[in-house]
């Protein structure tokens, strides 16, 4: 079935197998390998992108469903060399040991930061709850969330 | 995890739906946010053959103020069932229950309907629908019926929904300033509840238990020691009452008739009573 799809600001489209997962034809297709595969049940979040500009497990979404909408990966994230003040936060504030969520747990981020833009520290660790970090480095994920959310960024 | 090969139709309306489901049969199954089915699909636990997509019906997408009671479009999100400032006034519970769906990435694409026609156990809507009383609307070939909470939930992942239906609407009372509580015990945030206690106290009060059986249950020996008094810390020792709670991973059936007591006593509490 043919798709089409705008990823990062890019008009895709191809022909792909109705089973196809959309973090794959965001992986294989668009060659797009900042989205991680982490446990491939909705669990873990490290799929995370933007639908829509909504947070969505891109491995439990199909690229059909995908099929004429817009989607954001961590890689449209930057503004060239700039960071986006999310990624600058979680660079300044220690935010990642092995690194394999931090895609996912920056797309989360942004996502919860556009719905709640001054959340407390509880709100913030709610709002995460669907993104795993297996090296349990939560704290200074959620320090770097709540400095990115009081503009605490980039002042070094 | 890949899915096994399926075509894939979208409906462009809920009649070309009904008609796609109509042609297909048994072997199709409607796709909406695809939270419960694609994690199903990708265990291989469920190999439809053909996925009718009703997701982009956003004319079902809708909560409205009907009057005698809300309406809610089946392609409703948890998010914005969550977020609805009617709701908050109306039914806060039902708005606190979808809060507690999944996390935030899996509220942004699943649907009360889906959840609904689902009809899974452990989820957290179904209870809290069969707590109010709701009416779900179901549109077939031959036209639409309602069918009442109490008659929706048949089985394990199974519905009062014929193969050709289509889950149109769900309709919840108006319960302004009642007493509510829901209490889900879960060991992962995002995770579904091992045990859940739904609870609205509007003049009568209506107790549903999530993941104590094979459908979602009323817990009718708590609801009638209340209706004859009882305090909530005795009428909660009812709990496991008439249940077959499941053995799991989790916990025994023990340890689930337990927690029923326990979360059944704290939500009839937040309820005021």
């Amino acid at each position: 079935m043919k798709v089409t799809v705008e990823v990062n600001g890019t008009t895709y489209s191809d022909d792909v197998e109705p089973r196809l997962l959309l973090v794959h034809y965001i992986r294989e297709n668009c060659g797009l390998t900042g989205t991680n595969v982490g446990c491939d049940t909705s669990s873990c979040g490290a799929c995370t992108i933007h639908l829509n500009g909504e947070s969505v497990k891109s491995c439990t979404m199909l690229a059909v469903q995908a099929d004429g909408q817009t989607v954001k990966t961590i890689e449209g994230l930057a503004n060239g060399d700039q960071l986006h003040p999310m990624q600058q936060a979680f660079h300044e504030n220690h935010a990642l040991q092995c690194g394999y969520c931090t895609p996912g747990m920056i797309m989360a981020s942004v996502s919860l930061l556009d719905e709640i833009p001054n959340p407390t520290e509880t709100q913030v660790r709610l709002g995460l709850e669907g993104n795993l970090c297996r090296c349990t480095g939560y704290h200074n994920i959620v320090k770097a969330v709540l400095a990115a959310a009081e503009g605490k960024v980039g002042a070094k | 995890m890949i899915p096994v090969a399926f075509d894939y139709k979208r409906a462009g309306s809920a009649d070309e739906a009904i008609a796609l489901l109509t042609e297909y049969g048994e072997d199709a199954k409607l796709l909406a946010g695809g939270h419960s089915l694609l994690p199903l699909m990708k265990l291989r636990l469920a190999v439809p053959s053909v996925l009718v997509d009703v997701g982009r019906l956003t004319d079902l997408s809708y909560i409205r103020d009907a009057g005698d009671h809300l309406a809610i479009g089946a392609m409703t999100r948890h998010r914005d069932v969550e977020i609805s400032e009617l709701l908050a006034s109306q039914q806060p519970l039902l708005a606190h229950t979808a809060s507690n769906v999944g996390d935030n990435q899996v509220r942004h694409r699943g649907t009360i309907g889906g959840s609904v026609a689902h009809a899974d156990p452990a989820s957290d809507l179904p209870a809290t629908l069969l707590a109010l009383d709701a009416t779900f609307v179901a549109k077939g070939p031959g036209g639409v019926r309602t069918i009442a909470a109490a008659d929706f939930f048949q089985g394990f992942l199974e519905s009062a929904l014929a193969a050709d239906e289509l889950l149109t609407e769900i309709r919840v009372p108006k319960s302004p300033g009642a007493g509510w509580g829901y209490q889900k015990f879960n060991r992962r945030a995002q995770d579904w509840a091992i045990v859940g206690c739904s609870v609205i106290r509007n003049g009568t009060t209506g107790v549903a238990l999530v993941n104590m059986g094979s459908t979602p249950l009323r817990a009718t020996a708590v609801e009638q020691a209340l209706a004859q008094g009882a305090s909530a810390k005795d009428a909660a020792e009812l709990a496991a009452e008439g249940t077959e709670p499941p053995s799991d991973l989790n916990a025994s059936p023990d340890y689930r008739r337990h927690l029923a007591k326990v979360l059944v006593r704290r939500a009839l509490e937040a309820a005021g009573i």
